[in-house]
């Protein structure tokens, strides 16, 4: 074989490609642009995904309009806090940095908690399924299971599961909103990324007949409201929803509820603990605290029940030696 | 050849062989930047440009470097390389020369390189054994061809904006029934030449 015909072509094409690429070398000096450097550095700090999260045409959209006084420092949706923290500073601005929110399916009635109506057989869609009944799922608040939330999510934080339910991973998840728009049951809602207690039912039809369609429906009884220690369960329109500015994650709301529609991360529990070198023996914690786990009296050494402590840190605030820590 | 011959290259490729309505080339930037008349009058001119130096380019590395040396199966490679090139030029230019343009264009104008209508002028010439001079005008004339198109599409639409168009059909879809329309109008100019 004759060895001229390999090297020939890689020749030619590596010899035309080395004089485009000196050409367009001299070019790119002879037509440089001068561009504000500030939007490159901005550039460099953001995702790169171009998910338009923003309300921008994509990363260099945005880092131009931040640059141009249009948009906020931290008005991408996806970005961290060091990242947002590093916008600001090459804007020479300041951030009060916004909790991470994420978004999550607010329904935990898969099909073998929530009851079907038909079978559906249509085109895989919960757009499409929605317009036909509403779904085949009885509870016409709940998800769908269709996935078309899975489709539009561009970090792939969306999984359905084997009962048919999305459920949004909420490391992968950056919050940028995509599956809200697109949800046809508005069954996808913000929360902030370090919550741990949800109330995951959707439906607003009084008690009884969110009884007859799903397990783990929030049937209205308000026990959860009853139960909060610090008024942050709003109940409207028969349907139970936490202010987040408010909950502690105490979790005992998850305790409570009859139909434990309302799901906590126990594993995250806070539990109280008293640093007894700092301990006055005042009992203000014990007076405080609203599950009484403090045991004590006055010049006693106190104690904390753990089986009844809910780490809702109300004694941590209380106390005036700051001798009780959370962990 | 003849004046016309030119002449009949040049109507061919304007409107008997139009790279859009009929080789249906170049869809991506006909459908993507043929919002407002201004920017497709830019992509038009810009594709005008890239197309007709592009042509000739690749006319010259062809019959000077790949022909002789009896590399012709490099020929898809090769063009692709002049042509990515040529588009990192105009893209240098255009942004010195009108960022106003440069921001409309937007991704379609890198978007040129992958743009197969330029590719296909480039390969068609080639084959149909086409001279230099007739490489230029029919490269100058499916340009010419794909800005009417563009052109004419962008004003439908601007139209079409303000129109009163059923909920379904609003954005693309309409805009594909307009495009296959005026593809059948185009139709008409079949047997002219």
């Amino acid at each position: 074989m004759d060895i001229t015909s390999i090297f020939t072509p890689v020749f030619i094409l590596g010899g035309m490609g080395l004089i485009f690429g000196g050409g367009l070398a001299y070019a790119s000096q002879k037509f440089a642009v001068k561009v504000d450097p500030r939007i490159a550095s901005i550039r460099d700090n953001l995702p790169g995904a171009n998910c338009g999260g923003c309300g921008f045409p994509g990363c260099d959209g945005f880092a131009s309009a931040v640059v141009e006084g249009k948009a906020p420092a931290d008005g991408c949706p996806v970005a961290s806090e060091e990242a947002v923290k590093a916008i600001a500073s090459v804007m020479g601005q300041e951030v009060s940095s916004g909790e991470k929110m994420i978004a999550r399916v607010i329904c935990a009635g898969g099909v073998d908690k929530s009851k079907e109506s038909f079978e559906y057989y249509g085109i895989d869609n919960c757009k499409a399924a929605n317009m036909f009944k509403g779904g085949s799922k009885s509870c016409k608040y709940g998800c769908l299971g269709l996935g078309t939330c899975v489709k539009v999510c561009p970090f792939d934080a969306i999984e359905i599961t084997e009962e048919r339910l999305a459920v949004v991973n909420p490391d992968k998840c950056t919050g940028c909103g995509k599956c809200i728009e697109e949800c046809p049951k508005n069954v996808i809602a913000l929360v902030p990324y370090k919550q741990d207690v949800h109330i995951d039912c959707n439906n607003r039809e009084k008690g009884k007949e969110v009884k007859q369609k799903c397990e783990v429906g929030c049937i209205g009884c308000q026990i959860c409201v009853k139960a909060c220690p610090f008024d942050a369960i709003i109940f409207e329109n028969n349907l139970a929803r936490i202010d987040y500015d408010k909950c502690k994650n105490c979790m005992l709301c998850a305790q409570k509820c009859p139909t434990n529609a309302i799901y906590a991360n126990f594993e995250n529990r806070k539990k109280a603990e008293i640093i007894e070198e700092k301990c006055i023996e005042c009992t203000i914690c014990k007076k405080n605290c609203p599950v009484d786990a403090i045991e004590g009296e006055v010049k006693q050494p106190h104690k904390i029940l753990e089986d009844k402590c809910i780490g809702c840190g109300i004694c941590e605030e209380k106390c005036p030696k700051n001798a009780i820590r959370m962990k | 050849m003849s004046a016309a011959g030119l002449f009949v290259i040049l109507v061919s490729s304007i409107l008997v062989n139009n790279f859009v309505m009929s080789r249906f080339l170049g869809i991506c930037p006909f459908l993507g930047v043929s919002k407002q008349v201004e920017t497709a009058v830019g992509m038009s001119m810009a594709v005008t440009f890239v197309m007709t130096l592009a042509s000739i380019i690749t006319y010259l590395v062809q019959y000077i470097l790949l022909a002789p040396l009896g590399l012709e199966y490099l020929q898809t490679i090769a063009f692709i390389l002049v042509i990515a090139s040529l588009v990192q030029l105009v893209e240098m230019i255009v942004q010195k020369v009108s960022p106003t343009l440069y921001k409309a264009l937007g991704v379609y104008l890198p978007l040129i390189t992958t743009n197969c209508a330029v590719l296909g002028v480039a390969i068609l010439n080639i084959q149909y054994e086409y001279n230099l001079m007739e490489t230029i005008v029919n490269a100058v004339g499916a340009s010419i061809g794909f800005g009417l198109a563009i052109i004419l599409f962008a004003g439908i639409r601007e139209r079409l904006e303000i129109a009163d168009i059923p909920a379904v059909f609003k954005g693309f879809p309409i805009a594909l029934i307009t495009a296959s329309l005026m593809s059948m109008a185009f139709l008409g100019f079949a047997g002219l030449v």
